[in-house]
Order: C-alpha cells, then structure tokens, then sequence
C-alpha cells in the first residue's frame, strides 16, 4: 500500500469552498498517523474517522473514499469530523453517483471528485432539489422541526 | 390520525419528482441497472418473478378510509386489481410496470402516502400495535413516537446505505402484538419508577436466516432523548455492521458477535457525544404530534352487549373482536383469511368496502396487522350485527382471527425470485383442511405461520407451528417446526425433524394438532402444551 496516493485538484469537479483547492497527497490514515507534517489524509471504509480528531488542527483534506457506493461508512466518517469541529475539506472520492450528492452534502462533504465524471445538469438539480429537512446535521440547515417551532 | 403539514408534504412531493427523474436517468441509460436498483428499492420497487413489486408504507399501519380507498383505485389502475397486506403493515402490488410507477407515486402523494424506504438498507417502515389508541392494556398511544421516528428516518443521509434493512417497531403495552422483539430495534414505551415516560430499547432482533430475540439494551430512555439515543444506536452499526457478508450484515449479528453489553456501551460513548450536537426535536414537536392521535368523540352510555341469537355471529364476535379501552366499544378485525384464499390479499372492491365500514363504524380509521389482517380499531357493540351483515356481503366476515386458518404466509414461490417454495398453496390447503375436519374452531388459539425460504418473512421461526419451504434436490419440501411466538412470551421454533412434500406437510400440521388435542390441560393453548410436554410426543406421532 502506497503511502501517497488520492485525488489531484483536476478531479474534483464540485466543490462549495472558497478557499483554495487543496493540493496535497493523501496519505491513508495509518501513515497520517505515523508522520506529523501530513496535512492531507485519505479515509477508507474500514476506517475510524475518530482516530484523526486529536489532529484536526493540521489537517487541510480529508478524502472519503467511496470504492462502491452501496458502502455507507464514509457518510458516518464525514459527519464525526464535521461534529468534531473540523472545517476544512472534506471531499468525496471513487463511486460518487448523482443520487448521492445531496446527501454527501448534509452530512458534511463540500468537494466531490467522481471516479466517473457526472453529467453537469443532473448534478445541478440534484444538489438543489431538496428545499426542506428532517434531520438536523452540521450542514447549517434548519430542519423542519426547527421551522415548525422556532 | 396524522395529517400532513406543508413541510411533511413538500417531502413526500419532493421524492416523487426525484424518483421521476431517477426512471428518467435510468430509461434513458444515463445510469446502469445495478446504480438504479438501490433507488428503486428505496421507493419500494422490487424485480420479482414475473413483473415489478410496489411496496407502499402504511406508517405504524394506520390509514383513513381516503387512503384506502386510494390504494384500491391504484390496484385497479396499476395492478391487476388486487393488493397484499404485508407482515409489516404495508401493503403490495405485485404487477407494476416501471415507467408508470412514478405516477403511482404521485397518486399516493395525493392522499398524503408514499412507498418511501420500503424497501433497501435503510431504515424501514415503522411498525406498531393494531390496536394502538384502542386497546385497555397500553400505557400511552405509541403511534406519535413511531411517526416521530418516521420524520427522522425518513431520507436521514447518514442512514441509507446501511450494511441491511433496518426494522423499527414501537409499542406501548406489554402485551405485544407487533413482534416487537423480532426487530432490529424495538421500542417500549414504558414509565420508569419516578412516573415518567420513556423507552426501553430491545436491540438486534430479527428473523432470516439467523433467528435472534432482541436483548434489552437500554432499559430507560427519557422521551426527550428518542430521536438522540436511536441515531447512536444506528451510527454504531453503520460503521461495525458487516459488510462483507449480506448474510451476516443485520444488526442481530452485530449485536450477538460483539456482545450486547459491548455494542450497550458503544451506544453509550456515541449517545454522549450526540447528546451535545443538538439534534433531539424539541418536546414541542411530540406535543405537535400527539393531538393527531388524540381519542376521537366516543360515545358514553351505549350498550356493552351484542344481541349472539345468530351462532355464526356470536362466534364471529368471540374470535375477531378485542375489548376496548372506552366502554361500549370493540375493536374489530377483519380477517384477510378466508379459507382456501390467500393470506393478506384484498381485492378493489373489497378494500372500498373497509374503507366505507371504517368511515361508517370505526371514526374513519382502520389499521393493517402484522398477521395481514385488517382492523376496525372503535366499533360500538350496538352495531356490531349491522356491520357484521355488510362484512358477509363483501366476503370479508371470516370467524377466524389467531385460529389456524389464520395463517401468516409470504408470496412464495409464486412471485417472489428469492423463494424456494410455495407457501400459498399450502396455507390454502392447510385451511381447507382445517375447516373440512372441523378442528379450526375447536384449537383455539394456534398461529401459523409459512415462508417459503430461509429470509422468514413468512415469519414461520415465531409461529407455534411453523413451516419452511426448502429447495430438496429440485422439488419443494417443507420443515415443520413447533413452539415459537412472536408475543410478550417471545420464543423460537425449533424443527420437528425430515421435512414433509407438499401433501405431507398439511397431514403433518393435522398430526400435531391431534397431539395438542389429546393431550391439552384446561385453558391450554397449542402453545401452552408443546411447552410443557416437549418435542418428544408431537416427533412420535409425526414419523412414526
């Protein structure tokens, strides 16, 4: 297993950040781990996105690695560095699909980088289809229950 | 009942647009069968034998009769005029056809239903009591805790690409008439020692291949803490749950290879960390809910007794009817079993004919049980004989409720692609049987329950006789096994022995239910026997 490895800027073809695109490689989270100056990790679906939250002060990327999209740790993994504070990018790799972009988004991914680059406007109206939620996450958005009570 | 705000509404009219895009995608080769098939199961639509299966949510089971009415116009327009009540309370098409299933959608929409999360490894359908708001023996109404899960799990996007399904069953009594224990997580709603009202959660249950009686995870959950406490119990499945195996990927298995004590404390760690994250509704919103579930105007006065001169009446009334928590009135179920019939099913004009009685004799309500029977949850005694008349016109007034001819069966063989057998034929044959021997009536309570498979959503594991349908060496046979329960008194069916071919099996069932009656102590059910007297007998008088 290489140790350095992960999306290129070139790859990512959404991203909701202002900030400049992260450039660094991303190493998996045992070489993160092992080495102090890594600014970049990679998260697979194996993984424990806990292990990375004593370090989030120096980390500038975190890649979620989709390998097939029917696995669903890496929404948990975005969504436990999103809780823990962390504000840097959180970008979506491998088998990032149009139907799961929205979801992607509320649980804290802001950078996407499909395997398989997707159609533009599917995308655009997936990303805005949804006007209103159920659940509250760190995403910002009021759920329905807040805007029913306040 | 519940009643869509804008907000629940916006929902449901959001995720038909996005499924009609998604056929879209699909019909026009944008997106591959295998990318397709986890969003048409999420919208309930499932590939079997012979066509596309359409499973609609009917939340905790409860409709109004608007709703069932609709649900046979969408049997007439889109099926062959036939629906399915299922084991978890919803109901099936099993004759759709793709391009037109976003329509269907949208006609449900309409009268505030959808098939959302019926299907797929997300969290499903929640589940409850039929005789939720009805019956004597509950502590509160569970419904406005199982649809404020419903909003919750409802597209959570942490939660739709789960390891498995994911079953949610709440009651509130602690008699149990939903299997709460047979669910990945099943919820009491029970009041602690300083009088409060919390929940107690039993995690890892389930049927399938490995059948598991949930343990008790946590017995005390305050009512402000629902919502945070399920979230961590799903987060920490999410991410142990396995995925390398769909046999081994329900929680069950999680929870019985780690150890209960041990996934207890995880939740434990997750719940804390959530606990500060905010997510919990306000009280508010169950304070919202509640008043939907409120009792509807019962009447004071009325009489508690029913005029029994007509035998088959007074025996209809003995085993379809459940005394109610307000006087003078019954809860009336509906038996989707005649003889010789097919569990669960209901033709168009049968299903108009439950909405009209409900409109007529229950407040406009009625309910789908997990047996797939359909319920009349307030009837005044006083009228029972006038409704009783009109549920003979409509074929629909079968005196057998929790008899053997009361069978739990799935589709089986004859549309289902999973199945190695067909049960519906057998639980045919079997109530044929029983009612040309005249033994129905005579054994009392005795729940039958067939799957065709070894997935158990005949539920045969927690039927006091069970039966399996396997695949032997190209021919069907059938297992019997005695002594489960999916009750308070939870318990797992074991097997008799070599299985039986599809005539062996009925003589089978008939052989153990002559060992019941002959050996039966006062007020014992088949149940209450088998307990006491063992296997041993009921394998004597089957092989010998």
């Amino acid at each position: 297993m290489p140790d350095n490895l992960g999306t290129s800027p070139d790859d990512v073809q959404f991203r909701f950040r202002d900030d400049e695109v992260v450039d660094h490689a991303a190493v998996t989270v045992d070489a993160f781990l092992d080495q102090s100056n890594a600014a970049a990790v990679r998260i697979e679906p194996g993984d424990d996105a806990r292990e990375l939250l004593p370090h989030l002060e120096r980390i500038k990327l975190v890649e979620v690695n989709f390998p097939g999209f029917m696995d669903g740790r890496g929404y948990s993994s975005a969504r436990v560095l999103r809780e823990a504070g962390y504000e840097g990018e959180i970008r979506a790799v491998g088998e990032v699909l149009i139907d799961q972009l929205a979801i992607m988004r509320r649980c804290g991914f802001d950078a996407f980088a499909p395997v398989n680059t997707l159609d533009e406007a599917d995308a655009e109206r997936a990303f805005n289809l949804w006007n209103e939620v159920y659940q509250k996450t760190t995403d910002g958005r009021a759920p329905i229950w807040q805007k029913r009570h306040g | 009942m519940y009643r869509y705000d804008q907000y629940d509404q916006e929902m449901v009219d959001t995720r038909v647009a996005e499924f009609r895009d998604q056929t879209r995608r699909r019909l026009e080769g944008k997106i591959t069968e295998d990318q397709f098939k986890p969003l048409r199961l999420q919208n309930g639509l499932y590939l079997q034998l012979h066509a596309y299966m359409l499973r609609v949510a009917v939340p905790y089971g409860t409709l109004n009769g608007t709703q069932m009415h609709a649900l046979a116009d969408i049997a007439d327009k889109y099926d062959r005029g036939y629906g399915h009540f299922t084991t978890r309370q919803n109901i099936q098409y099993n004759w759709i056809k793709l391009e037109e299933a976003p329509d269907l959608l949208a006609d449900l929409a309409k009268v505030e239903m959808h098939a959302i999360q019926t299907s797929g490894n997300c969290i499903r359908n929640i589940s409850s009591d039929q005789y939720a708001g009805a019956a004597a023996d509950e502590l509160v109404d569970p419904r406005p805790y199982a649809e404020l899960l419903r909003q919750w799990s409802s597209f959570h996007p942490e939660f739709l690409h789960l390891p498995r399904k994911f079953k949610i069953c709440v009651i509130a009594s602690d008699n149990d008439r939903a299997a709460m224990r047979l669910h990945d997580i099943g919820i009491q709603i029970v009041k602690n020692e300083a009088g409060e009202i919390g929940c107690a959660f039993y995690v890892g249950g389930g049927m399938g291949r490995t059948p598991m009686v949930a343990p008790l995870i946590r017995e005390f959950v305050p009512l402000d803490q629902l919502i945070t406490y399920s979230e961590a119990c799903l987060r920490v499945y999410n991410r142990y749950g396995r995925r390398d195996n769909k046999y081994k990927a329900r929680i069950k298995i999680l929870v019985h290879e780690m150890g209960k004590d041990e996934y207890a404390r995880q939740v434990e760690e997750e719940f804390a960390h959530l606990l500060e994250q905010g997510i919990e509704p306000p009280l508010a919103e169950l304070e919202r809910i509640k008043p939907y579930f409120a009792d509807p105007a019962f009447k004071i006065g009325l009489t508690e007794k029913a005029d029994r001169s007509d035998d088959k009446f007074a025996r209809w009334v003995d085993s379809n009817c459940m005394p109610h928590k307000a006087p003078g009135y019954v809860a009336v179920t509906i038996s989707l079993k005649p003889v010789g019939g097919i569990p669960g099913d209901a033709s168009t004009a049968q299903m108009h004919a439950m909405a009209d009685l409900a409109k007529e004799y229950s407040f406009d309500e009625c309910r789908v049980t997990h047996a797939q029977n359909i319920v009349l949850p307030h009837v005044e005694i006083g009228r029972l004989n006038e409704l009783y008349g009109k549920l003979v016109q409509a074929d629909l007034a079968t005196a057998n409720i929790d008899q053997i001819g009361d069978i739990i069966a799935c589709p089986g063989l004859d549309y289902c692609s999973l199945a190695n057998a067909r049960s519906i034929p057998v639980a045919q044959k079997i109530s044929q049987r029983f009612e040309q021997n005249g033994k129905g009536e005579m054994l009392g309570q005795l729940k039958l329950k067939i799957s065709g498979c070894i997935n158990a959503c005949g539920h045969h594991h927690a039927g006091h006789i069970g039966i399996l349908g396997v695949d032997k060496k190209g021919t069907e046979n059938y297992q019997l096994l005695l002594g489960g329960s999916e009750a308070e008194d939870t318990s797992l069916a074991k097997i008799t022995g070599p299985g039986f071919d599809e005539a062996g099996i009925v003589d089978a069932v008939e052989k153990a239910a002559d060992v019941y009656l002959a050996q039966r102590e006062d007020g014992e059910r088949f149940l209450d026997t088998y307990r006491r007297i063992g296997m041993d007998p009921f394998k004597e008088a089957l092989y010998a």
